[in-house]
């Protein structure tokens, strides 16, 4: 028996039937979406991974080259050198949607038209373990974004996976199951209940005839 | 129009300044708390955050994970590369999957 106490009506036996065909086709169209969501997230994921190391790799190196740069200046005219940056980089961002997730999209835009115009010094009183340094970073900023872009794309589809498979889960294990003990459940009771009305009518009619042709009291004369 | 944030220890990311994203250099993980909240409700899509200071403020990055915008990304600081981003990819194959299936091995 279910779970839950229904009413066995027919009303109710429709009403689960209908939940139950509901039901169904949701859990279909839902595993449809978490399979392609998952095709979509593992190349996305591997993709990520590839630019992560790289972006990683990067800028160890530039970290490196920055601490040379360090180690040959003054810190006072290191900061001097890198106070008023002449780049600006701008972001414009859209949304693209992937099986329902909204993944960003960005695109950058920098402020001057070059986008090499990264020294924000003059040349004389710096070591070139500076331009370096600021050169091997600049390499790695479009990975980088695009490192944001993919990255922030997987967090965004896991979570959307994860909550369709749990829907996908809670259909296939719990309302499904629960429709179709329900409908079984309210089939069998009017079922037995169209047969007790049927021997309830033909009790009363054995009861109406012999109440009108006295069957048993004839039946008991003819003996006698 | 968006702009890119740096958030970390002043030595990891100085450099980030000379190519044109705005860095805001913090000392402590209570200081890096309040400017990352300040600048994550502003104008910055991008946020860059140096994984030493992102293990310190887990708990407020993870207020952004289900945004689109920001996205804020762990990068390594000068002290090294501890690994956090990686697991950070890990973690969410682990989420979608149920277990780590692509980079268990490495």
């Amino acid at each position: 028996m279910a779970a839950t106490q229904v009413n066995p009506t027919r009303m109710e036996l429709t009403r689960q039937k209908k939940k139950l065909a509901t039901a169904r086709k949701g859990h279909k169209l839902l595993k449809d979406k978490r399979d392609e969501l998952m095709r979509q997230f593992l190349d996305l994921v591997r993709e990520n991974m590839a630019l992560r190391q790289k972006v990683e790799a990067g800028i160890l190196a530039a970290n490196k080259n920055f601490v040379v740069a360090k180690a040959g200046m003054s810190e006072e005219t290191l900061h001097t050198a890198l106070m008023a940056p002449k780049q600006e980089v701008y972001l414009e961002t859209d949304k693209k949607n992937v099986m329902s997730v909204d993944i960003p999209v960005f695109e950058y835009k920098t402020r001057t038209a070059d986008e090499n115009d990264i020294y924000s010094y003059g040349f004389a009183f710096t070591s070139s373990d500076l331009d370096d340094a600021v050169k091997s970073l600049a390499d790695v900023l479009p990975e980088m974004l695009r490192l944001a872009e993919a990255e922030k794309a997987c967090q965004l589809m896991a979570a959307e996976i994860e909550k369709t498979r749990r829907r996908v889960n809670a259909l296939e294990h719990v309302i499904i199951p629960q429709a179709q003990a329900n409908i079984k459940y309210i089939t069998m009771k009017l079922d037995e209940n169209e047969r007790s009305t049927q021997i309830r009518l033909m009790k009363v009619k054995d009861m109406m005839l012999e109440e009108t042709h006295h069957y048993k009291e004839k039946q008991a004369a003819k003996a006698q | 129009m968006y702009k890119i944030a740096v958030i970390g220890a002043y030595d990891s990311i100085y450099g980030f300044a000379a190519l044109g994203l705005d860095t805001f250099p913090v000392s402590d993980a209570q200081e890096g708390e309040k400017m990352l909240r300040r600048i994550a409700e502003g104008e910055y899509a991008v946020i860059y955050i140096t994984e030493a200071l992102a293990a310190e403020l887990k708990h407020e990055m993870s207020r952004y994970q289900e945004q689109v915008i920001p996205a804020i990304i762990q990068i390594p600081g000068v002290s090294g590369n501890t690994g956090a981003g990686i697991t950070g990819v890990k973690k969410s194959v682990e989420q979608a999957v149920g277990s780590d299936i692509l980079f268990g091995n490495n």
